[in-house]
């Protein structure tokens, strides 16, 4: 009876925030971008981002990875909390950053190599292994990006000739490959068929046992179906966020209604 | 949250719009042929009770209606959040518009058998009961129109009193009934279109529930309040 009880209080325990976001601003030049988001990203839990074009959902996944370091006059005020450290602080190292912050982009964008080389590139960038290593590290990469099967007999062969939803997945398998923590998805599936697409929603739900997710999607079934939380954004504010359930059957704020019914404008 | 702007695409608008016509039109034919079915016994007035009757295949193919258009909403439109609660909600509404038609037909032909019998005992307690009734149903037909939460609520509360009163009438017939063994027949009779219009008012209550939670996303609680202390309690089947 005593166990029963603290499982269940356990299933109701808050997720533990992977990174916290609080108070973040982020400016392009003079405009203002993201005002003042306070959003966490619960531990192995997949967070949607949805709202209209302009918005700031793909901003923040920018500012999760400290992209926009490479351009002048962008800058991020507030905290992004990552075991205790603020990412957007100088001090953080940005490669040791993006080691553990993965990002796959709305197009697949396999360098023009061998599948093996796209994923050990990166690997050597961060980690030495020995040729076995290697092997063992570029199958369980796509293994776990449910790749492996459809590629194993055509590692050395180039990345290029595999089809757009395959590179997709190549591409989710190179960045899980330096192990990250976080996997930042802007769009993942826009360019893809409908098979190729549930097969990295699938990944997601898969992905979510080891990673924390973040999912920015034009497509609201999508982030309802492979979503645990929802995150509403307008015009650089964060309207609303809850649980995908909750907030696709009773959004709390007027404005997130009318945008995940269709009724915006 | 108030009604919001009209849908972007128009033919979903469209729709959603057909789907609301749809409701009232099977609303108002239920409570038509519910109000003919109480004259029919109050008046025992048999044109009513035939009326009655032959409403009930329209109503039922307003169901039908209802749940493929229902479904053909669900599987093209994907419905979330108000449309999704408010399209759900219309499903199973419909199916306690129709079961209200049901027992309205009962009624009716209930009270046809009753016409051939003296009337041993007074109508009046059953009149009234019917008119509460009555009023339930078409307060919950307009909150269904209006999706008007308060409405719906005070329809949810109100079926205390038609089930108190249901006890009463039961009791008293029971009484006729063990009075003299003649009176069998039509206080059993009785007896069932007490009951019905009893059920009635429960559909009439979960109707309630279906717009609270379309306007509020909110569910009640599965108890509403109930005072029954008759010895001959009413049965609340779910």
């Amino acid at each position: 009876m005593e166990t029963a009880m603290s499982a269940r209080e356990a299933a109701q325990a808050p997720p533990v925030p992977r990174i916290m976001m609080e108070n973040l601003h982020f400016f392009y030049g003079e405009t203002e971008a993201l005002k003042n988001i306070t959003l966490a990203l619960p531990q192995c839990q997949a967070t949607g981002m949805i709202g209209p074009s302009g918005c700031g959902k793909s901003t923040l996944l920018r500012v999760l990875n400290r992209m926009y370091d490479l351009y002048p006059g962008q800058r991020a005020t507030g905290r992004v909390m990552m075991d205790g450290e603020n990412i957007i602080s100088p001090e953080t190292d940005v490669n040791r950053l993006r080691s553990r912050i993965g990002m796959v982009f709305q197009k697949p964008t396999p360098f023009p190599m061998s599948v093996y080389e796209n994923i050990a590139f990166g690997v050597r960038l961060h980690e030495r292994l020995g040729r076995a290593a290697m092997d063992e590290r570029v199958e369980w990469s796509l293994v776990r990006a449910a790749l492996w099967d459809e590629v194993k007999d055509r590692l050395r062969g180039p990345a290029t000739s595999l089809s757009g939803g395959q590179q997709q997945r190549l591409c989710i398998a190179r960045s899980i490959a330096v192990r990250p923590e976080v996997i930042l998805l802007d769009e993942p599936t826009s360019a893809l068929d409908p098979i190729s697409t549930l097969k990295i929603e699938e990944l997601i739900d898969e992905l979510k046992t080891d990673f924390t997710i973040a999912i920015v999607t034009h497509n609201m079934q999508q982030a309802a179906r492979c979503t645990d939380q929802v995150a509403f954004f307008y015009l650089g504010e964060l309207i609303e966020v809850g649980p995908t359930a909750q907030v696709f059957t009773t959004p709390r704020q007027r404005r997130t209604q009318e945008y995940i019914t269709g009724r915006f404008g | 949250m108030s009604e919001p702007t009209g849908h972007i695409v128009k033919s979903y608008e469209q729709e959603l719009k057909r789907l609301a016509d749809l409701m009232a039109e099977m609303g108002g034919l239920v409570e038509s042929q519910m109000a003919l079915a109480a004259q029919a016994v109050v008046q025992q007035d048999g044109a009513a009770a035939a009326r009655a009757i032959e409403i009930d295949p329209s109503v039922d193919a307003l169901e039908r209606e209802v749940e493929q258009f229902v479904i053909r909403l669900l599987a093209l439109r994907q419905p979330v959040a108000n449309d999704l609660r408010k399209i759900v909600a219309a499903l199973k509404i419909t199916s306690d518009l129709e079961r209200i038609g049901d027992y309205s037909a009962n009624v009716a032909k209930r009270s046809m058998i009753l016409a051939q019998f003296k009337m041993p005992y007074s109508l009046t307690g059953i009149a009234h009961m019917a008119r509460m009734v009555q009023e339930n149903l078409k307060a919950v037909i307009d909150a269904v129109s209006e999706t008007d939460a308060a409405k719906a609520i005070a329809v949810w509360r109100s079926d205390q009193a038609v089930d108190d009163i249901y006890n009463t009438i039961f009791r008293e017939l029971i009484t006729y009934m063990i009075e003299d063994p003649r009176n069998i027949t039509p206080c059993t009779h009785l007896l069932f279109i007490a009951k019905n219009l009893e059920r009635i008012g429960d559909h009439a209550t979960n109707i309630a529930e279906k717009v609270h939670y379309t306007a509020t996303g909110e569910i009640l609680p599965e108890t509403r309040p109930k005072g029954d202390n008759s010895p001959y309690p009413a049965i609340h089947t779910p």
